[in-house]
């Protein structure tokens, strides 16, 4: 029985999952990415290694997706973390029709088809604003760690209102509000519902109809799926697998790959 | 033999263009050196066909600019404009221009000179301020040549209809407001001989570029309509009207007509079929289409090679017997379609997805030009209710490096491939 690998190389984190032939995951790593960008991907592919338990030799195809695709100078192929990301959420959530996948520096939102594959696709332009970095500047602004950030946030009862749209100007934006003496909570609230407003924006472009499930890092994040859930008036998909949608897609891709070479031309498996 | 007559006839056209160019600018540069001034004129309606009448040389500040993006030197020219106060907002080409007029006409291929007299349309909102500006450093005439735009779409007027005659007689009264300044800027006499002559080089040049694009319907497709596209599309603005220009399209023809004839396609693995929407993006002009190429995918189809030649594509034919109304109708008929190729693409793109055998649809708006942008998210999503072409939208600019983000554009493009790989693989098995 094959295994296949994916490694999803982000801006802040890389991760790597290794799945069966019965498409279960059996191994999985996440670590920073850091500046060294191949060695990111070589480390976090040994630790799901490590982590399944199993031999290089069994990963008949690996596949490298996110920004650092190119770097997993070790695999077969890449594939965008756009495809990888609707993959994934299909594969956890087959109603899916739409993703909202909130990543280190990019916010995605992605239609799919039944079976996966990218319909549309939206994301925000060349600026963090909407992102996970943006909460990471109201996280050192404030300094509260980043996994706290949606539990404080979610105990505000008069969240302020955020105005800036620059992840940049965001950290003055909170010490000033901070200034006027607002409550930590309101404040972080107000950061969350400004995020929100972002990524339902991208969301209306691709359209807000079907099942939707929210993966990347930021899903992880209990204050933004509520408020997520809020303002979009239904509840998201959210799997406890949600960080490693990219890699698990990029995996999937990678055991399609494994299968169908194994079909003679002209004939059945 | 083959080999022979492919190694003289395949790029031909692309390296004509690039000699004529070359010896244009150097014509400019030598006029500037002299201290003598040009037409300033812009790609949708120049109104050539006038001005050669009067010998005036001609300058475009819409191709000088993006000039200075291909050669990878815009930044400096957009920071003088933004040092004087320009916001990064404005219209790349105008802040490029703005810059070498602070500079004497300085240019990366030679030396630009200054405007004597400017002459604009309506089919871009800018224009206008862009001549304003001219008209206040030089103290210029600057004469605007107002087109009547198609009021709906897919209600166009033709010759005959009432509208459309009353309209052609308001623009060939500006035309004749044109004749009579030229006539007292250059103590010429308006020659109408010259003027059919002139028009008559236009006809052989609509005949060709009209021809051209439509070859490109061969399998594979013989020039890529955003690269060998511009080339092409430069020269039908710079020497519009022109022996070289006439003789250019009808040598291009001949290129294009061996090119299909012999299945010689711009890609030697052409897979998609794309049709471009917008301006391209000239800070990383070839790269931007290496991402394309890269998947096979090849532009036989670009709404820039309608609007910026100014309508020229339509192929419409001057009578030579009846030259003035004839070319108040021209410019009519032509800087309207302009107009209508950036507001309403979709129309002619669906009209054509058949014969092109169009596989998707790249849109680019870029941030300091909102006339060709604005409508774009508005059309895309015409686009998608009237058919099921799979499309990209990614954003950046045609002059300005600092918007332009390679990697996130390259994830985008590598996405858009990825659905449309996936989309032929299904069709590939009925499925």
């Amino acid at each position: 029985m094959a295994l296949s690998a994916g490694v999803d190389v982000g801006s802040t984190q890389t991760k790597a999952v290794i799945i069966n032939e019965g498409l279960e995951i059996v191994g999985r790593s996440l670590i920073d990415t850091g500046a060294n960008v191949v060695q990111a991907a070589e480390k976090s592919y040994l630790n799901a290694l490590n982590d399944s338990g199993r031999r290089e030799e069994e990963v008949a195809y690996v596949i490298g997706t996110g920004y650092g695709r190119y770097k997993v100078t070790f695999g077969d192929t890449q594939v965008t973390e756009i495809s990888c990301h609707g993959r994934g959420a299909v594969h956890m959530f087959p109603d899916t029709r739409t993703v909202l996948d909130m990543g280190g520096q990019d916010t995605k939102a992605i239609a799919v088809s039944e079976t996966g594959e990218i319909v549309d696709f939206c994301m925000n332009d060349k600026c963090a604003a909407g992102t996970g970095r943006f909460l990471g500047a109201a996280s050192m602004a404030l300094d509260i760690p980043l996994d706290e950030l949606g539990s404080t946030a979610l105990k505000s009862e008069k969240p302020v209102k955020i105005s800036t749209t620059c992840t940049v100007f965001a950290e003055s934006e909170v010490l000033s509000w901070l200034g006027k003496g607002k409550k930590i909570e309101d404040i972080l609230l107000g950061v969350h519902k400004s995020i929100s407003s972002r990524s339902i924006s991208l969301l209306r472009r691709v359209g807000l109809n079907q099942q939707i499930t929210f993966t990347g890092g930021v899903a992880k994040n209990i204050g933004m799926v509520e408020v997520l859930n809020e303002n979009i008036g239904k509840e998201l998909n959210v799997s406890d697998e949600s960080h490693f949608m990219g890699a698990l897609g990029a995996a999937l891709f990678a055991m399609d790959h494994i299968k169908t070479s194994r079909i003679p031309a002209g004939g059945q498996a | 033999m083959n080999e022979i007559n492919n190694k003289e006839m395949v790029g031909r056209g692309t390296r004509e263009g690039a000699a004529l160019f070359r010896d244009w600018f150097q014509d400019l540069t030598e006029k500037a050196e002299k201290g003598e001034t040009a037409a300033y004129v812009f790609v949708m309606g120049s109104i050539a066909e006038i001005l050669r009448v009067f010998d005036l040389p001609m300058v475009f500040p819409e191709i000088h600019s993006l000039q200075t993006a291909v050669r990878h030197v815009a930044d400096d020219y957009l920071n003088v404009a933004e040092d004087y106060g320009y916001s990064p907002d404005i219209c790349g080409y105008v802040k490029a221009d703005f810059a070498m007029q602070m500079q004497n006409g300085k240019h990366p291929m030679g030396q630009i000179p200054k405007p004597g007299i400017a002459v604009l349309t309506n089919a871009c909102n800018t224009y206008l301020k862009w001549g304003e500006i001219w008209e206040r450093i030089y103290d210029i005439p600057m004469v605007s040549i107002d087109v009547p735009a198609t009021r709906e779409a897919g209600t166009r007027t033709w010759p005959g209809d009432e509208q459309f005659e009353r309209e052609k007689r308001y623009v060939k009264t500006q035309l004749k407001e044109l004749i009579e300044i030229c006539e007292k800027m250059t103590g010429k006499k308006f020659d109408i001989d010259k003027l059919r002559e002139i028009l008559g080089h236009v006809n052989t040049m609509s005949t060709g570029w009209k021809r051209v694009m439509e070859l490109n319907q061969s399998r594979p497709s013989l020039f890529n309509a955003l690269t060998d596209g511009t080339v092409y599309l430069g020269m039908s603005n710079v020497f519009r009207g022109t022996p070289e220009g006439a003789e250019f399209f009808t040598r291009l023809v001949e290129e294009m007509e061996y090119m299909s004839a012999n299945g010689i396609g711009t890609l030697t693995d052409e897979k998609y079929r794309l049709s471009f929407i917008g301006v391209p993006c000239y800070p990383i002009f070839r790269r931007f289409n290496e991402m394309f190429t890269e998947w096979g995918g090849a532009f036989v189809m670009s709404t820039y090679l309608w609007f910026a030649s100014g309508g020229t594509n339509l192929g419409v034919q001057y009578d030579l017997d009846n030259p003035m109304d004839s070319l108040a109708e021209g410019v009519l008929i032509s800087v309207r379609d302009a107009m209508d190729s950036m507001f309403h693409p979709e129309l002619t793109v669906l009209d054509k997805t058949n014969d092109f055998n169009i596989d998707g649809v790249v849109y680019h708006p870029i941030k300091s030009c909102r006339t060709t942008s604005a409508g774009m998210a508005d059309n895309r999503r015409a686009l998608m209710e009237n058919s099921d072409l799979p499309s990209l939208f990614i954003e950046s600019d045609m002059m300005d490096s600092r918007v332009v983000g390679e990697a996130q554009m390259k994830n985008r493009i590598d996405a858009f491939f990825e659905g449309l790989a996936s989309r032929k693989a299904k069709e590939a098995i009925g499925a």
